[in-house]
């Protein structure tokens, strides 16, 4: 006797179908699961045998073999359990054939019986409704996310008694509710309004939330780099549902979630020790590295020249695609890797920058060059901060603009964006692809600046569509269609310089 | 007759040979080098050379072979100049432990000029601002325009912006070193030491091959103030070298300028001091010439001063100019940050202004 049961393997974020094959046959009693299962499945075995006898059901003493197909995709984690146990019951005929059709199962069991959650509920949701599957049976702690996939019915079972009883028809689930995730209270929310001046650095971060544009701060310690960027997810614009289920899945399949829908971009702050592979994700079983975590969301590296050359050199190629491919053995895997370059840096080794430094003339040249690596030519606003006045401390001065104010123009700036490129373009004006970007020369009044700094080799030509877009955004939230010739002389004026891209 | 004699270049060989234990006599202290230089050879062999090193000394200079190290010389391309004959510039007899051979590498013609038309010495820190390399380069690119020689000590900082700016206008520039004449010393500058060993002159007091010493810096400093009329610093901090170029030039009766720098910094404490104590002031090479040849026709108004900036450009270069950060600039000039940053990169590519790579704004120079 043959039974199907169709579950879900975590690849990178996504989830891919594996059939999970079961043959009981007479002979001498074993169990062997064949189709490349790590430590962790073949273990499975015993939790599988375990939880049936506990829950009162038959463990068949036959031959037992279990296939995970296809065959050839690596299998790893205890996610397969149930599906194993389905199958053995149906091959056993301990419940019918039939009421496995149009079903997908995914869990772990404990040895009593008990559905455990999986990591990646979310992702494994989302594959179902990629293959067509009506439902989903998990374990209550993975319902409520799982859930959050309309069209999937998810049934939440607690124990593999139940799902017999379901499967019988004698029972019958709570339909599970998604709860929307907990908000962040507005009042707990990091707010501008608490950062005193740095009006130009103000200026730099509402033009990176509003054209998703990478900024690097240099500034001395405590002029306010990190307070800035943490701000930042604040001005953007909230996450649509398709970019909210996006981050989900992510901090999900990453064993960071919530539960819930996530509300908020994240933001990822590594610290500078970070490996190429903490950042872009890897190892033999892959995990999403950092970038990815950040994906629709703020990536802050903070102290900028104290990462590893690897590490950040290994950023180029995502931050410029947007997505992460790791290959391993014969396959390659796809990160998304979406994410806002937010990155802060000391002007040199003392930190105190300018007249002030006191460091040696050698170890501040070593500091710039580390400094002007990899990662420059992928910035496309630099601002300088000044460290604070202590006036500004003790005289009242007014409170800067609020995160509310300045995320209303973002979001009007984005919304220009979406109109012009439609459904079919980019979600802001840093991902216009080239061809775009000449659609934005081509509609601009006032390019003369550009042409100028060509000249004058104050810009690279792989600065040009750079700035191109930068003037696009600042247009954008200045509610222009056409691109001014200040708009542009702007843009120019953020650029890292020619001569640190070299 | 070309080259040193016999007796010259015995004692330059001996001085390198002696040369690491007159490191050693000195510690690591950075005082001048004593009247040990002035000493005769067998003087100079009993007081530094210790026990063996006497020996050693002495039997060096019973078995010197001239031809055999004028054969050395002429294999690394580097040739002399003695006490005793033509071509030794006679400003160094001004010193009392004047070299007696001069190893170099290079143009000869520059080294036999400099007794009959002035030189300039341009020194500074060797941890100079973005201003003071400015500066430094306009100097040595200016004085070689005007058809004079740019003398100065390889460093880092100052010293290799003015040879640049030199070689840059296909002037004449000579280069001092403290080690042989034709070890690139400091490394980062190798290329900088082709070039002036190939459109200039380099010269050093020590022999081929040889490293730089403590003590021989100082001693270096000597002679970069003996051969020019006019030392110019650019930019030095208050325990500078440079300022032991500044004492030689003093006691030998040589003009001493400074250029001005900024009150708050540094790097420019020393020369700043200089000034205040009456040394002239130098803004750029037309100073210079002033100064060694007497005022000139008045010159027309600086031609890096734009005439048709309007009153807001002004302010913005203003502001640049005084070191202010990004919000002080939007402050000084009355404006929102958005146009102050139109305005910035309007005054670059009009070459007014430049960035300091990531770290902000600087009046650019000669532009």
């Amino acid at each position: 006797m043959l039974a199907r049961v169709p579950t879900f393997a975590l690849e990178g974020v996504d989830a891919r179908e594996v059939t999970v094959e079961v043959d009981v046959r007479r002979g001498l009693p074993s169990f062997t699961v064949v189709g490349l299962p790590d430590a962790a499945v073949r273990e499975a075995r015993e939790r599988v045998k375990a939880a049936l006898l506990n829950s009162g059901l038959d463990f068949p003493q036959a031959r037992l073999t279990a296939n995970l197909a296809p065959a050839w995709v690596r299998k790893a984690g205890a996610s397969f359990d149930l599906a194993l146990a389905v199958g053995v019951l149906a091959a056993s005929e301990q419940v019918g054939l039939a009421a496995l059709d149009g079903l997908a199962v995914s869990g772990e069991l404990s040895l009593g019986g008990e559905l455990r959650p999986v990591a990646g509920a979310l992702a494994i949701a989302l594959g179902c409704r990629a293959s067509g599957v009506r439902r989903l049976v998990v374990a209550p702690g993975s319902a409520a996310e799982a859930a959050l996939v309309g069209e999937v019915e998810v049934q939440s079972v607690p124990s593999l008694a139940r799902l017999v009883e379901l499967l019988a028809g004698e029972w019958a689930p709570e339909p599970p509710r998604s709860h929307p995730g907990a908000r962040v209270p507005a009042s707990a929310a990091p707010d501008l309004a608490d950062v005193r001046g740095q009006a130009d650095a103000r200026r730099a971060l509402e033009i990176a939330a509003a054209g998703g544009h990478s900024l690097l701060m240099v500034g001395p310690p405590g002029s306010g780099k990190t307070m800035l960027a943490r701000r930042l997810p604040g001005i953007l614009p909230p996450p649509t549902n398709d970019e909210a289920l996006d981050i989900t899945r992510i901090r999900s399949v990453a064993g960071l979630g919530g539960g819930g829908l996530a509300r908020e971009r994240p933001f990822r702050a590594p610290h500078h020790t970070i490996s190429a592979q903490g950042l872009v994700g890897g190892g033999s079983r892959p995990r999403p590295g950092e970038v990815t975590l950040a994906h629709r969301g703020v990536l802050f590296l903070d102290e900028l020249a104290e990462f590893a050359r690897s590490a950040l050199e290994s950023l180029r190629q995502p931050l410029e695609s947007g997505r992460v491919e790791i290959v391993r053995g014969q396959r390659a895997l796809r990160f998304p890797a979406r994410a806002l370059l937010v990155a802060a840096a000391n002007p040199c080794p003392c930190g105190l920058g300018g007249e002030r430094c006191e460091c040696p003339g050698p170890s501040r040249e070593r500091y710039r060059v580390r400094l002007t690596g990899p990662l420059i030519d992928r910035i496309d606003l630099v601002c300088q901060l000044a460290p604070v006045p202590a006036a500004a401390f003790r005289i009242a001065t007014a409170p800067g603009e609020s995160t509310a104010a300045v995320r209303e123009r973002v979001v009007g700036a984005r919304g220009r964006q979406q109109a012009r490129s439609g459904a079919a373009g980019a979600s802001c004006n840093a991902d216009l692809e080239a061809r775009a970007t000449r659609a934005v020369a081509a509609r601009a009044t006032g390019l003369e600046p550009l042409i100028d700094a060509l000249d004058a080799g104050v810009l690279t030509g792989r600065g040009h569509d750079r700035v191109l877009r930068v003037a696009r955004t600042i247009a954008d939230l200045a509610g222009r269609d056409d691109v001014q010739r200040d708009d542009v002389a702007e843009a120019i004026a953020y650029r890292a310089s020619a001569g640190a891209a070299r | 007759m070309s080259g040193a004699c016999d007796d010259c270049l015995r004692r330059g060989y001996l001085v390198g040979l002696l040369a690491p234990r007159i490191a050693g006599l000195l510690g690591r202290s950075r005082r001048r080098p004593p009247g040990l230089l002035a000493l005769s050879d067998e003087e100079l062999a009993l007081a530094v050379g210790g026990a063996r090193g006497r020996e050693e000394a002495l039997a060096f200079i019973a078995g010197f072979q001239a031809e055999r190290a004028r054969a050395d010389l002429r294999r690394c391309g580097v040739w002399t100049a003695c006490e005793h004959r033509d071509g030794y510039p006679r400003l160094l007899d001004d010193l009392a432990d004047s070299p007696a051979a001069l190893f170099c590498v290079g143009r000869r013609d520059l080294l036999v000029a400099l007794d009959r038309e002035p030189a300039v010495t341009v020194v500074g820190t060797r941890d100079a601002s973005p201003y003071g390399l400015d500066v430094a380069y306009d100097l040595g690119r200016g004085l070689g325009a005007a058809g004079m020689t740019t003398i100065s000590g390889m460093a880092r900082g100052v010293d290799a912006a003015a040879h640049r700016g030199a070689l840059g206008a296909c002037g004449a520039t000579i280069a001092v070193l403290a080690c042989g004449p034709d070890v690139p010393y400091p490394r980062s500058n190798r290329q900088l030491h082709r070039q002036i060993g190939e459109q200039g002159l380099v010269l050093a007091e020590l022999p081929p091959g040889q490293r730089a010493y403590r003590w021989s810096f100082p001693a270096r400093n000597r002679l970069m103030a003996a051969l020019a009329q006019l030392t110019v610093v650019v930019e030095a901090g208050e325990s500078s070298g440079t300022l032991i170029t500044v004492d030689f030039a003093q006691q030998l009766g040589r003009a001493v300028a400074a250029v001005p720098g900024r009150v708050t910094m540094r790097v420019a404490a020393g020369s700043n001091r200089l000034l205040r104590e009456g040394a002239p002031v130098i803004r750029d090479a037309g100073d210079v010439l002033d100064e060694l040849l007497g005022p000139a026709a008045h010159r027309a108004a600086s031609a890096t001063e734009p005439t048709d900036l309007d009153p807001l450009e002004r302010r913005l270069l203003d502001a640049v100019e005084a070191g202010l950060d990004m919000d002080a600039i939007c402050a000084f000039a009355g404006l929102p940050v958005n146009e102050a940053r139109v305005g910035l990169a309007r005054l670059e590519t009009r070459g007014l202004l430049r960035r300091d790579g990531l770290f902000g704004w600087e009046r650019a120079r000669g532009g």
